[in-house]
């Protein structure tokens, strides 16, 4: 239960939720969830209780961080590529 | 968004292609850092079970060593926290705790022994099914409460919910932040860098370690759970080291934000207060135990009860409990490959040590999953 994967909240009863995580439907307390929750909210649960409503534009937030790391490679790639011009270009010097 | 969206999204959280390419990131990233090993310790027993589960060592840059360090809470849990609760049970309470706690070895025995000797032990999935349990029936119900903050909270909801009075809790929860003090310490590891567990700081928010940070000039980055949640952390985690930034850095920011759940906090510390103890294999850890304030001693079954341990000294200690190292494995001094006991004496079924118990133990994840394989030079 300790993976990030969110439950779809399916019903709201007092402190009680049931949540749907991916076809098993669970019983999830709802009393120390940061924000209110309504039925299709995506909750991180840890034994029985919602520690976290997570807006969908966060879940984007995390994906956008794996572009920017792989965008970084790139770059990377970039500046290897001027630092190759370079010695490409000095060695053109010497010999010319 | 809808289920199936959603579910596409969860998927992207372990796309191959976006693996193999943080992996390359990983290996430019050690490369300019130019030298081996490049230690790193993560505190979370589901880390190191979705480290082991999709393979992610196997692919890691030889030069990066990422060691699982005390983030198993049952292995933390000392021999004497163990033995309150098999002294109670054999003594005629009722106890319920979570599955992992069964097994582990007391000084004496496991509530599993005592529940081979006619003890009623309970295994539930959430305290509220404990207290659930205690509403209908009539003994005393004590529930054996191990984890982290992140378990603690809920322990603590259950209590401001309100109990029946035949429920008390006898309290084995930790505290995370400072045994990563005590182990940033040790001479004997090398650790440049924490991967924080993402559960526990969608609780405290990253805002903790920035204390940890500052006086022990390491950097920490939170990481979720996933795989590619996992490299991107170690990613991360390295341009800190390559750019000797000690900063605190959150790769998990679906589920993690600098404040964390302030309302899980607040019933926290409403009703648990950190107070110094032995951590099993680690060291005796200042403000590393969560103990129920006076306010709610009469739900607290150390002062409910008077727990008889002397009862317990009529039996042998385990057989090879000497042996057992699982204190220097979650210090990231030792892998279980250098335990005599690993495999052979020491299995899931008969544990000599609290690492082969919970399925968030080192030892028991290698053993189920296969540790660093050996892929020749």
């Amino acid at each position: 239960m300790c993976l990030g994967v969110p439950g779809r909240v399916i019903l709201v009863s007092g402190s009680v939720a049931t949540v749907d995580f991916w076809g098993v439907r669970k019983e999830v307390m709802l009393d120390i969830v940061d924000e209110p929750v309504v039925p299709g909210d995506y909750v991180l649960n840890h034994v029985g209780y919602a520690i976290r409503k997570i807006p969908a534009a966060e879940v984007e937030a995390t994906l956008a961080l794996y572009e920017e790391l792989l965008r970084e490679v790139e770059r990377e790639d970039l500046m290897a590529a001027d630092v190759r011009g370079e010695i490409a270009a000095g060695d053109r010097k010497k010999n010319g | 968004m809808d289920d199936a969206r959603m579910n596409g999204r969860a998927l992207e959280f372990r796309d191959p292609q976006r693996g193999r390419e943080l992996t390359a990131l990983l290996g430019r990233l050690c490369a300019s850092i130019g030298r081996a090993p490049i230690s790193v310790m993560h505190v979370c027993g589901s880390h190191e079970q979705a480290i082991a589960r999709f393979g992610l060592r196997a692919s890691l840059p030889r030069a990066l060593d990422v060691i699982m360090g005390p983030g198993c809470p049952v292995c933390v849990t000392d021999q004497p926290e163990v033995d309150e609760a098999v002294a109670l049970a054999l003594a005629g309470a009722r106890i319920a705790t979570y599955g992992d706690m069964l097994r582990v070895p007391g000084s004496a025995k496991s509530l599993a022994d005592a529940r081979a000797d006619g003890a009623r032990v309970d295994v539930v999935y959430s305290v509220s099914q404990a207290v659930e349990l205690a509403r209908h029936i009539d003994e005393e119900l004590v529930f054996f409460a191990s984890g982290f903050e992140t378990t603690a909270v809920a322990t603590a909801a259950a209590l401001l919910a309100g109990t029946p009075s035949n429920f008390s809790v006898l309290s084995a929860h930790k505290y995370i932040p400072p045994v990563m003090e005590i182990v940033a310490e040790m001479p004997a590891t090398r650790v440049e860098g924490f991967l924080a567990a993402g559960h526990a700081a969608a609780i405290t928010g990253w805002g903790v370690f920035e204390r940890f940070v500052e006086h022990h000039q390491i950097p920490v980055v939170v990481a979720g759970f996933e795989p590619l949640d996992i490299l991107a952390g170690l990613a991360r985690l390295l341009e800190l080291i390559r750019d000797r930034r000690a900063a605190v850095v959150n790769a998990y920011p679906r589920c993690v934000t600098r404040e964390g759940n302030r309302k899980a906090q607040e019933a926290l510390w409403r009703v648990f207060r950190s107070i110094g103890g032995r951590w099993r294999g680690i060291a005796h850890v200042p403000n590393g135990n969560l103990r129920l304030r006076d306010e709610w001693a009469h739900v607290d079954t150390r002062r409910r009860f008077k727990i008889d341990l002397a009862g317990l000294w009529s039996y042998a200690p385990p057989r090879f409990a000497a042996q057992c190292i699982c204190g220097d494995i979650m210090a990231g001094i030792a892998t279980p490959s250098a335990c005599p006991l690993f495999g052979t004496e020491c299995l899931p079924d008969h544990p000599v040590g609290a690492c082969m118990v919970s399925s968030e133990g080192t030892c028991r994840i290698w053993l189920e999953y296969g540790g660093r394989p050996d892929l020749g030079s």
